[in-house]
This record gives structure tokens, C-alpha cells and sequence, in this order.
């Protein structure tokens, strides 16, 4: 179900906690799962859940809770900018309208093609590098402009 | 410029790794605390006379705090860091995590020592997880220099600290739904009592504080409460990071010591950028209330300065609204991002925070009712006081103060469906 590198990943993540703790590695877990499938299916959940001997339901609260999970398919690339107020009081460019004519999809829709999917996301912790984003959850991008962001689109293929 | 306890490094090649934090006067504390076997009243007593405050917003003491920790029970105790910062505007912990990783590390090992603790988690922003890795790999470097581990530079001291990362709710910054967190959960506020001074990570005795306040000991241990206190001023000690975000020239984060007047913060942070005039800014973060221009520009940076504006210091994120801003629009986006991240465990907050949006929505969009203030102010006031934890407040904060000191242009909003200013 998951493959021998990301299970010794989550291993990893066990040995962090008290040994009766394993549910404690439940968000890096679902995590590692997620960088390997692209998203969080059912079957998915229900795997890792039983590998940290938890049951499938607290496992699928924690995937639906936390909202950097994908419960659902995205792109190859989910691109999620902030669009909270301090973020747009700060920005130079309104990189998140730019990104929708361009890509001509809205907040939480995929391009055709299955490239991008384009998120709105909330505070990131970052507001002095607006406009922002991240690719795929880990990879943040700050201080864009419209030059960048068409950069950084005929980048990812 | 005035001296730093955190910012130390930020300056220097290399400022996160661990050699560059040693040639500053890293770890010094700890070594002078393992050596001369410093009890741990004498430390708490020095961070008392500091008049460090928590610096995640709430301000509380961080001497008393940690007083309370029941140190000769035996069993595991926890000591865990929170850099969860998702509350709009704050970014400070970033920069920490970022240029000073070591600061914390340190810190969170002499909370460890001072309260018996043996384990430590530092939960970090899941949208920041560079740095997330970053502190990994600090904490590996703090491990090879035996500064973390088993029997620390030989003392017959352990203790040991691992990353644990968010991915994506804003709750987690609340101390009890970062422990339920932790423990594998959705992050569900727990009722208080019982505190997590006694009952906390998995049941036990268990400090939560903020990473900047962490990142303050060392200085303290090392230099004294004393002149920790004395480079702030009375019942507010200490440097403070403040977060500044809008429209000036320099947005960023800015070491000074509390008790600066706010007129040079901005200054510091360039000023206003050309053709926007500051209309309101909000002091600590968006759950804050927001206070007029004129009203700031008499206030120094400190608790107690702001506190009697009728705002509060939070964590140190000044957001800066210009006079382009229209407050309406600017309300709805914050009434948003309350409904987003409430939890949904209490009612009025689950209910209460998408009804404010909801009617911030219609004004904002043309279709406000006359009726509609009162509807807002008797809704955010059956959420404040009403609630598990704070996210209720923090949600009816921003609708109270902004109808407080910015009514006209809501009132303008409903009469004319439309800005005062013409915006849209």
C-alpha cells in the first residue's frame, strides 16, 4: 500500500513519541502518505491508520481536520496562495485573480490537463512576503509577480 | 541600535547553525547551569524578575507559569514549544525558527532542567515546513554537540526535543488543542481547568509556551532577570519582536525593546509607502482590536500602553490599514477566516462565526439591512465569554471594534451599497 521508503519514513516519526503513543505520528504519517499518492483515498487512511493501530475514524477525523490533507485528487500541482488581509494590505500584485485568468479555473478547480489545482488558502505565517504561495504544501514562494508566477508555471510540468 | 536578546545571529554568515549561536554566547546558560548546578527555583526567581511575559499573544508571566509545573511528581513531564503561528499578521516566529533556531532549543532545555522534564516537542506551522526541516536538522547538530540527549555534557542530565509539524488549522496555536494535536487528534480546545500545568501532553505536567519566550531565556539565565527587564520597562521586560505588515516601504520583523514608541516602528519599517496615508492599525494580530491612526500614534509598544488604548499587544503583529482600505471589506475577509478555522465544537462560535460573515457579506455586497449593526454587535456578543477557548473572542473582537471606530463607513455600506470611498 505504501512503499518500503515511506513506511521507513513513518517509522521515524514513531521513535519521536512515548512507545504507547504511536496515534502521536498520525499527522506526519498521513503526510508521508500523501507526498508518495498525491492524495488521501479512503483505502489510504485506513492503511496508515491500521499501521499505527488506531482506528480507521480517528485517523479520517484527523485527514478532514487539518486542511493541508487532499481528501480529494488535485493536480500534479496544488498551488495554494493566501489570500488573508494582511497578505493583500502588504502585496505588490494580486497574484491569486492572475493565477485564475491565467490557468482560467477558480479557487478548488483543476486545469483539464491535471496540471494545477489553484487553492485560496489562510494564514501562512508569512504576511511580509506577500503576494505568496506554496506548491504542494512545502515549497513557499514569496515577494511574486506576475513575471514569476508565469516563471514558475512553465516550470512545473 | 538597540541591543538584541533574539535576533543575535541574524546579521552573521550562517546565522542558524549551531557555531555561529555559540560565538554569540550560545548555550553558555546551559553550561554554566550544568555546572554549577543552579537550582531551579533560583532559575524561575530570575525569569520572574524579568517581567517576561508569554509572547503568543496572551502576555502571562512566564515565571509564574512555570511555577505551577508540579516538579517532583514523579513520571514524564513535557516542555513543548508553540510555533503554530497562523493568527493573521504574525510572522515572527518564522524569523526565529529561521535565524535562530538554537535560541529555542537552548531555551526549551533549561525549561527541561528547571522542571524535570525529559522530552520536549517543538510543533511547528505546517506551512512554513522548510523550516520545519530546518529544526531537524538544528536539533541533530544540538544532539552531536551533546547538547541534547542522554547525560548532557556530562552532567547526568537527559533530555531530548523532536519537530512535530501542523498541517493547516489555526486551532493548534491554542495550547490545548496543540497538545490533543500532538497526540494524534483534531485539534479540539479541552476545557480548562484542569490546566496543562497539570494535566497536559498524554495527562502530564506539561509547560506550553511560545517560541519567542523560549528564545528569551537564555538571554535571561546568562545576563540576569535584571537587565532583561531593563531593556523594556516596568511589568513589561525585555526586547519584543514585532511583525509589521501593509502598506509601508520595509515590511518585516523588528527586535526592539517594549515600551518603543509605535512612531518609530514605523519609521523602522520605512514609513508608509508613497500615496497611502495610515488610516487604523490592528496592534497584535487580527484578533485584536483595531484602533484609529491618531489613537496609535500616541501609544508605545508595550503591554500596558496598549492595553490602555483599548486594544492588546497579542503577539506583537501590526497590521497597518491605509486610507484606501475599505473596513467593510476588510472585516469581511477577517469574519472568513474565523468561520474557516472554527473548530466546530461549541455552538456559538460554530454558528456564530459564518452568521457574522455571512452579514458582513451582504453589507459588503450592497444588500446590508438597517437592522444589521445591532445583528452583528448581538452576535459577536453571544460568541464572546461563551466558548471552550478564545477563537470565539478572537472571532468578535474584530466585529466589535471595527462597528466601534469605523461605524460610519458600514452605516455608509447599508445606505448606499457601496464604499464611502468609492472603492467598488
Amino acid at each position: 500500500m505504501l512503499s518500503a521508503e515511506s513506511l521507513a519514513r513513518i517509522d521515524r516519526e514513531i521513535a519521536k513519541y512515548p512507545a504507547d503513543q504511536k496515534q502521536s505520528a498520525i499527522m506526519a504519517a498521513l503526510r508521508i502518505a500523501q507526498e508518495e499518492k498525491g492524495w488521501l483515498a479512503e483505502e489510504t487512511i485506513r492503511f496508515v491508520a491500521e499501521y499505527l493501530g488506531m482506528p480507521p475514524i480517528a485517523a479520517y477525523e484527523v485527514a478532514t481536520f487539518y486542511n493541508m490533507y487532499n481528501t480529494r485528487p488535485v493536480g500534479r500541482y496544488k498551488l495554494t496562495v493566501c489570500t488573508n488581509l494582511p497578505c493583500q494590505l502588504t502585496q505588490r500584485h494580486d497574484i491569486g485573480a492572475y493565477l485564475q485568468q491565467k490557468l482560467g479555473i477558480g479557487w478548488g478547480e483543476t486545469t483539464e490537463d491535471g496540471r494545477f489545482t489553484l487553492v485560496e488558502g489562510e494564514c501562512m505565517g508569512s504576511c511580509d512576503g506577500a503576494p505568496l504561495l506554496l506548491v504542494n504544501n512545502h515549497r513557499m514562494l514569496t515577494q511574486l509577480t506576475p513575471e514569476a508566477v508565469d516563471k514558475l508555471l512553465s516550470e512545473l510540468e | 541600535m538597540s541591543e538584541k536578546v533574539i535576533f543575535t545571529t541574524r546579521e552573521l554568515p550562517e546565522p542558524a547553525a549551531l557555531a555561529t549561536y555559540e560565538r554569540v554566547g550560545g548555550y553558555q546558560a546551559l553550561r554554566q547551569i550544568l555546572a554549577e548546578k543552579i537550582p531551579p527555583e533560583a532559575i524561575i526567581a530570575e525569569i520572574k524578575t524579568s517581567a517576561l511575559r508569554g509572547r503568543g499573544g496572551a502576555g502571562f508571566p512566564t515565571g509564574l507559569k512555570w511555577s505551577f509545573i508540579p516538579r517532583h511528581l514523579p513520571g514524564p513531564k513535557y516542555i513543548v514549544c508553540n510555533s503554530d503561528e497562523g493568527e493573521p499578521g504574525t510572522f515572527k516566529d518564522r524569523d526565529i525558527l529561521r535565524y535562530n533556531p538554537h535560541s529555542v532549543i537552548e531555551g526549551m532545555i533549561i525549561a527541561g532542567y528547571t522542571l524535570g522534564a525529559q522530552t520536549g516537542y517543538n510543533y511547528i506551522h505546517g506551512e512554513i515546513f522548510e523550516l520545519y526541516e530546518a529544526f531537524e536538522r538544528a536539533l541533530e547538530e544540538a544532539r552531536a554537540a551533546g547538547y541534547l540527549g542522554r547525560n548532557i555534557l556530562g552532567s547526568g542530565f537527559n533530555f531530548d526535543i523532536h519537530a512535530h509539524h501542523g498541517y493547516g488549522a489555526y486551532i493548534c496555536g491554542e495550547e490545548t488543542a496543540l497538545l490533543e494535536s500532538i497526540e494524534g487528534k483534531k485539534g479540539q480546545p479541552r476545557f480548562k481547568p484542569p490546566f496543562p500545568a497539570s494535566f497536559g501532553l498524554y495527562g502530564r505536567p506539561t509547560v506550553i509556551n511560545n517560541t519567542e519566550t523560549f528564545a528569551c531565556i537564555p538571554y535571561i539565565v546568562r545576563n540576569g532577570g535584571l537587565k532583561f527587564l531593563e531593556l523594556g520597562k516596568p511589568n513589561n521586560g525585555g526586547t519584543k519582536i514585532f511583525s509589521v505588515s501593509g502598506k509601508v516601504n520595509r515590511p518585516g520583523n523588528y527586535e526592539i525593546p517594549l515600551g518603543t514608541p509605535f512612531a518609530e516602528l514605523l519609521e523602522m519599517a520605512g514609513g508608509m509607502r508613497e500615496g497611502y496615508r495610515l488610516k487604523a492599525v490592528i496592534p497584535g494580530g487580527s484578533s485584536t482590536p483595531v484602533l484609529p491612526a491618531e489613537v496609535m500614534m500616541q501609544c508605545t509598544m508595550d503591554y500596558d500602553s496598549i492595553a490602555k488604548a483599548g486594544s492588546m499587544l497579542g503577539a506583537g503583529s501590526v497590521i497597518l490599514i491605509d486610507h484606501t482600505v475599505c473596513m467593510v471589506r476588510a472585516l469581511e475577509r477577517l469574519a472568513y477566516f474565523y468561520f474557516e478555522e472554527s473548530c466546530g465544537q461549541c455552538t456559538p462560535c460554530r454558528e456564530g462565526t459564518g452568521w457574522l460573515y455571512r452579514v458582513i457579506h451582504r453589507i459588503e455586497h450592497g444588500k446590508g439591512r438597517p437592522e444589521d449593526l445591532d445583528l452583528l454587535e448581538s452576535v459577536s456578543r453571544n460568541i464572546g465569554g461563551r466558548t471552550i477557548c478564545g477563537l470565539g473572542d478572537a472571532a468578535a473582537t474584530p466585529v466589535q471594534s471595527f462597528l466601534k471606530h469605523f461605524r460610519h463607513e458600514f452605516e455608509h455600506h447599508i445606505e448606499h451599497g457601496r464604499c464611502l470611498d468609492g472603492c467598488h
